[in-house]
């Protein structure tokens, strides 16, 4: 497999005439840079999914070289022409496919763009791109951002009807970063990030100031690479009023390599992402090790799309889907920027077919320990050619047959809700569901609420199995009027198999008229809580041994896959506050200043004035009867 | 006796309320507490400070830091702490009444005696029978005012401040300089505005020692700058004092910007919520100084008029304070009403009286019931009761002033005689020009 990278090019050219320029670019670069050397092998570039450790079944060292191979025959006189560099960026998409127990699907893209560069050196300035996006790039450096995550969600992920997500996101938008600790003015930093990044995704990010920016002291660690504890650097925010349509679809697919031009990517057709009762799309970019010795770093910019689609909405309550039938599109090829393109169909639950029909079928089979529980997934790799059939197409059709048996309940879920009645006061009950059947574990609930909820921090109780469950440990910072929201962050120890309920009551403000939203009766939305937890995995407490497992792997459970972290994200509140009449501001300023006046006439009347006895003056009838008379000299009246 | 009878009586009263199902309604009543006083937002400090926060970092907490010392020791004891402040006003009271009611017959009898008086005018005299028992009635209508006792069961800290002061009158009026001061400081401390309450404090003590209110006499500004010290100096001190309990001076901002600034919008029985809700932006800040001016603006007009009559002054001070101050509560109100007995001889001058208590006793009972259905019912919204705090504040006003009114008019017949003749010999009316 020593091939020149630079192969595809032609077939790249072909593709659209839109890459032209890139590639001129990248030939360009590639005749300076050109000593003859040879790429070496693409067998040693690191295979790391962090989330879920494929064990392949088929070595992924090939992938690149098949794709080549299809292109031999009309590239040939390229490869005598160039030698390339070792490409220091490469770019991987794969989908997940997952059947829901409820009868809907869940859809998850995941776009990889991995560079060794730095970003943040100091001097050094980055201008040459190849894969990574230049305008995420620029705002990297500009803002010098050690970690940035940020996700755009609209619906709620139902977590005991739909089990786990890949990758959580709370309802409306999310953002949190991780500055770099030379940064002196992090606010400001971050004022400007949101702003340019508000522009960059088509969405409200610049409503983001200091109200709604919190700095979780536990929650939100980094990432990637770097062990930062000190949470200054670090800025969270999330706008659970945000709308996400296509226009953030938009910007969002421009950013992958292939646009939407080529690969999975094609399957983004906006009017039927948001035909879905779940569309998730975030960009996550992190510093990650380059190789497993962890030698140098590279960037990793990774854009995944969540969706759920429905079962009677989207599927017409018939449990059949294809790709056809999900995105009204079918597959014809991989993003030939990608180095592997892969798309998994979880089997788990269905390894004799008895559940339903995969059609096609694929002879690769891979298991991944995925969010705690042992998965199977089915692999279609789209590299290669015989994936896509005769047709030269791939519309994956997944067929029910039976009735699913209940789903495993997730070992953590969490719900919100206000109780109380009346505009005055009101009490947030969270209720953390902790269902693994002996195991107890500490969870993170981290809580930002805006100011305008007056929490009070000595109402706050946690109870689990009716009993005071005291938190360890409680960061809360309360909030300043109209600059700060409350931050309220603690330690739970969840019991084993039980409901721990926190509550907290609070006061609801009443604001300046000019404060309020233009549906001030809609209520204000709350954002939701965060609860980040390390969840004992299913594998671990796997004691059933339906399955067919080597005796020797099953005595003591492994350390590795004891526990995994899982964050949930509670729903959003909507709670309402109290108004004032808008259609009043002069009314009531008149007459407050008429009862102002109303005090100060009477004290001013009495103050200045001095008790006289009234003289009345005689009438004007008198007085003109006066003045004749004087004319005539009679004595007056 | 009859006052440790009323005090027996007020005691069981509160101790009941405490301990109905009432006690938690009483304590979450906009009228009844403030942002700045309610206890809940005491409790929030005090668990503030156990979590190692300041509580001044918030804006829920805005109580001065001796406040939040005292009862960091005595939190498990509030209810029995409140009901003893309550007493200890009443008693203050009472005695300072006692006081002052001596002082009053005795300058008369001197008046009399020199025959000072108009002659038409004895039926004005008072009588010690009538005197004798105004301070019990200024006890009871401190203690058993329904409006006391709701600011005592919510445990509003508003009885601190009524405390404060109330001691503050009785050591000027036993003629205690230095006790004066130090009690006026500390009500200024807790709630700049009985700042005012310096100059009838200084213009009693002056009379007190036979001192004339007159700047080309040395001696006049010699207490008066000894008078001044003494009050900057405990107000230094108490400052300090604070400033050490807590190690930062968080709590100004906190405490009085907040008192001054005015960013708490909750409704209240004043008038600064609802108008600072509905303000253009451009013009808050303007008329937020114009509203605080307003409060501190007739010490100086009052003080030239009434300089003879230091303790009518503190009553106005007094009311007017607890009308436009920007966080009222009914237990301000509370503190100007036990005055009323006092001013008793001037009912027959009152114009208005009737109206002004039915405007009183209608708006109160009116507050709960538009804050619940604007609050709760949601079948009104905050005109409602907006309209009645307008009503409520303008009943108070025509009070007051109705009283400074009746007052000026007594001491005017009392030097040009009752029944007052035209030239013509007819009968006059008193009018003011």
């Amino acid at each position: 497999s020593e091939v020149p990278r630079k192969i595809i090019a032609p077939k790249m050219a072909a593709l659209s005439r839109k890459w032209d320029p890139l590639f001129v670019l990248v030939l360009g670069s590639l005749i300076f840079s050109c000593k003859g050397d040879v790429l070496k092998t693409s067998n040693d570039r690191t295979e790391s999914i962090s989330a879920t450790k494929i064990e392949e079944s088929s070595p992924q060292a090939a992938d690149l070289g098949d794709l080549r191979q299809s292109d031999e025959a009309e590239s040939n006189e390229d490869r005598k022409a160039f030698t390339p560099p070792p490409p220091n960026d490469q770019f991987q998409e794969e989908m997940v496919i997952r059947p829901l127990y409820s009868g809907d699907i869940y859809a998850s893209f995941q776009f990889r763009t991995q560079w060794d560069t730095d970003f943040l050196h100091d001097g050094k300035k980055v201008s040459h791109y190849r894969l990574f996006p230049k305008s995420l790039g620029q705002v990297l450096s500009k803002f010098s951002v050690r970690e940035l995550h940020i996700s755009f969600t609209q619906g709620y992920w139902r977590t005991m009807q739909w089990g786990q997500p890949f990758i959580p996101s709370p309802p409306g938008a999310e953002l949190w970063v991780w500055f770099h600790h030379t940064v002196t003015d992090v606010d400001g930093n971050w004022k400007e990030l949101t702003n340019v990044l508000s522009g960059i995704f088509c969405a409200s990010l610049n409503f983001i100031d200091s109200t709604n920016t919190v700095e979780p002291s536990a929650s939100f660690k980094p990432l990637g690479l770097g062990n930062a504890t000190d949470h200054r650097f670090l800025r969270y925010a999330t706008l659970p009023r945000e709308i996400v349509c296509t226009e953030n679809l938009t910007p969002w697919k421009k950013l992958l390599p292939c646009g939407s031009k080529a690969g999975l990517a094609v399957l983004m057709k906006s009017e039927k992402l948001f035909h879905s009762s779940f569309h998730s799309q975030a960009v996550h970019i992190r510093p990650v090790c380059k190789d497993w010795q962890c030698t140098s770093t590279a960037w990793e910019l990774r854009q995944t799309l969540n969706v759920v689609f429905d079962l009677y909405t989207s599927g017409q309550g018939k449990k059949e889907w294809s790709l056809f039938k999900m995105f009204s599109r079918t597959l014809t090829e991989a993003c030939p920027l990608a180095s592997s393109s892969k798309i998994y169909v979880d089997v788990t639950d269905n390894p004799g077919g008895e559940l339903f029909d995969l059609s096609p079928s694929s002879p690769l089979i891979s298991t991944a320990v995925v969010l705690g529980d042992r998965r199977t997934y089915s692999v279609y790799d789209l590299t290669k050619k015989e994936t896509f059939g005769q047709l030269r197409s791939l519309n994956l059709l997944l067929r029910w047959k039976g009735e699913s048996d209940d789903m495993l309940r997730p070992p953590l879920h969490a719900e919100r809700y206000v109780s109380g009645f009346g505009l005055q006061k009101g009490e947030i009950h969270t209720c953390l569901y902790n269902s693994h059947p002996y195991r107890a574990y500490p969870v993170l609930l981290l809580d930002s609420l805006p100011w305008y909820l007056r929490l009070y921090v000595h109402t706050l109780t946690v109870t689990s199995k009716t009993r005071e469950n005291k938190p360890s440990y409680i960061h809360y910072q309360p909030s300043k009027d109209r600059l700060r929201p409350h931050l309220l962050e603690m330690l739970v120890q969840l019991p084993p198999h039980s409901v721990t309920e926190v509550t907290v009551q609070f006061e609801r403000a009443l604001l300046k008229w000019t404060e309020y939203t233009p549906d001030p009766n809609h209520g204000f939305y709350i954002g939701s809580s965060v609860i980040s937890a390390l969840v004992p995995s299913i594998v671990a407490m796997d004691t059933n041994s339906t399955q067919d497992r080597p005796l020797f792997s099953s005595f003591f459970p492994t350390k590795e896959e004891s526990s995994y972290f899982m964050r949930v994200y509670t729903e959003p509140l909507l709670v309402n506050l109290p108004t004032p009449d808008f259609s009043m501001p002069y009314n009531v300023i008149c007459l407050t200043c008429t009862v102002v006046a109303v005090g100060y006439g009477s004290f001013y009347n009495l103050l200045t004035r001095t008790f006289q006895v009234d003289e009345p003056s005689a009438p004007l009838a008198k007085r003109l009867a006066n003045i004749i008379r004087r004319l005539r000299g009679v004595p007056l009246l | 006796a009859p006052l440790t009878l009323v005090l027996i009586l007020s005691v069981t009263i509160r101790a009941v309320l405490f301990r109905s199902s009432l006690a938690e309604l009483i304590s979450e009543r906009v009228e009844v507490v403030s942002p700045l006083n309610a206890w809940k937002r005491v409790v929030e400090g005090l668990a503030l400070l156990d979590l190692g926060v300041s509580p001044y970092s918030g804006d829920v907490f805005h109580e001065t830091p001796l406040v939040i010392y005292l009862f960091h020791f005595v939190v498990d004891y509030a209810e029995i702490v409140f009901m003893i402040v309550d007493g200890i006003t009443a008693v203050a009271l009472y005695l300072a009444v006692q006081n002052y009611n001596k002082n009053v017959f005795r300058k008369q009898k001197y008046a009399l005696e020199a025959d000072r008086y108009p002659h038409d005018c004895l039926e004005l005299m008072r009588s010690p029978k009538e005197m004798h028992y105004i301070p019990l009635k200024v006890a009871m209508f401190y203690l058993l005012n329904p409006f006391t006792i709701l600011s005592c069961v919510a445990k509003s800290t508003c009885g601190l401040n009524n405390a404060v002061m109330a001691l503050f009158i009785l050591s000027t009026l036993k003629g205690s300089a230095l006790l004066s001061a130090i009690f006026l400081a500390l009500a200024t401390y807790q709630s700049i505005y009985p700042l005012t309450l310096f100059a009838p404090g200084l213009l009693f003590l002056l009379q007190r020692l036979y001192i004339p209110v007159n700047p080309c006499r040395s001696r006049f500004w010699f207490f008066t700058v000894q008078y001044s010290v003494m009050f900057v100096g405990s107000l230094l001190v108490i400052v300090c004092l604070s400033f050490f309990l807590l190690g930062s001076w968080d709590f100004i901002p906190s405490v009085y910007g907040f008192i001054l600034s005015v960013p708490d919008l909750t409704p209240n029985i004043g008038l600064f919520w609802y108008f600072f809700a509905e303000m253009f932006e451009h013009f808050r800040f303007f008329f937020i100084c114009v509203f605080q001016i307003n409060v501190f603006f007739y010490t100086i007009p009052l003080s030239v008029k009434l300089k003879e009559h230091p303790v009518f002054l503190i009553f106005m001070q007094i009311a007017i304070i607890s009308i436009f101050k920007s966080y009222p509560t009914v237990g301000d109100i509370a503190l100007y009403m036990a005055f009323l007995p006092v001013w008793s001889h001037l009912y027959r001058f009152l114009r208005n009286i009737f109206l002004v208590s039915c405007v009183l006793l209608a708006c109160t009972a009116l507050f709960p019931v538009l804050w619940h259905l604007w609050i709760y019912a949601g079948s009104a919204n905050s005109n409602f009761y907006y309209a009645i705090t307008l009503l409520f504040n303008v009943g108070q006003i025509l009070l007051v002033s109705d009283y400074f009114y009746a007052y000026l008019r007594r001491e005017h017949h009392l030097s040009q005689g009752l029944y007052l003749r035209r030239k013509d010999g007819s009968e006059a009316t008193l009018v003011l020009k």
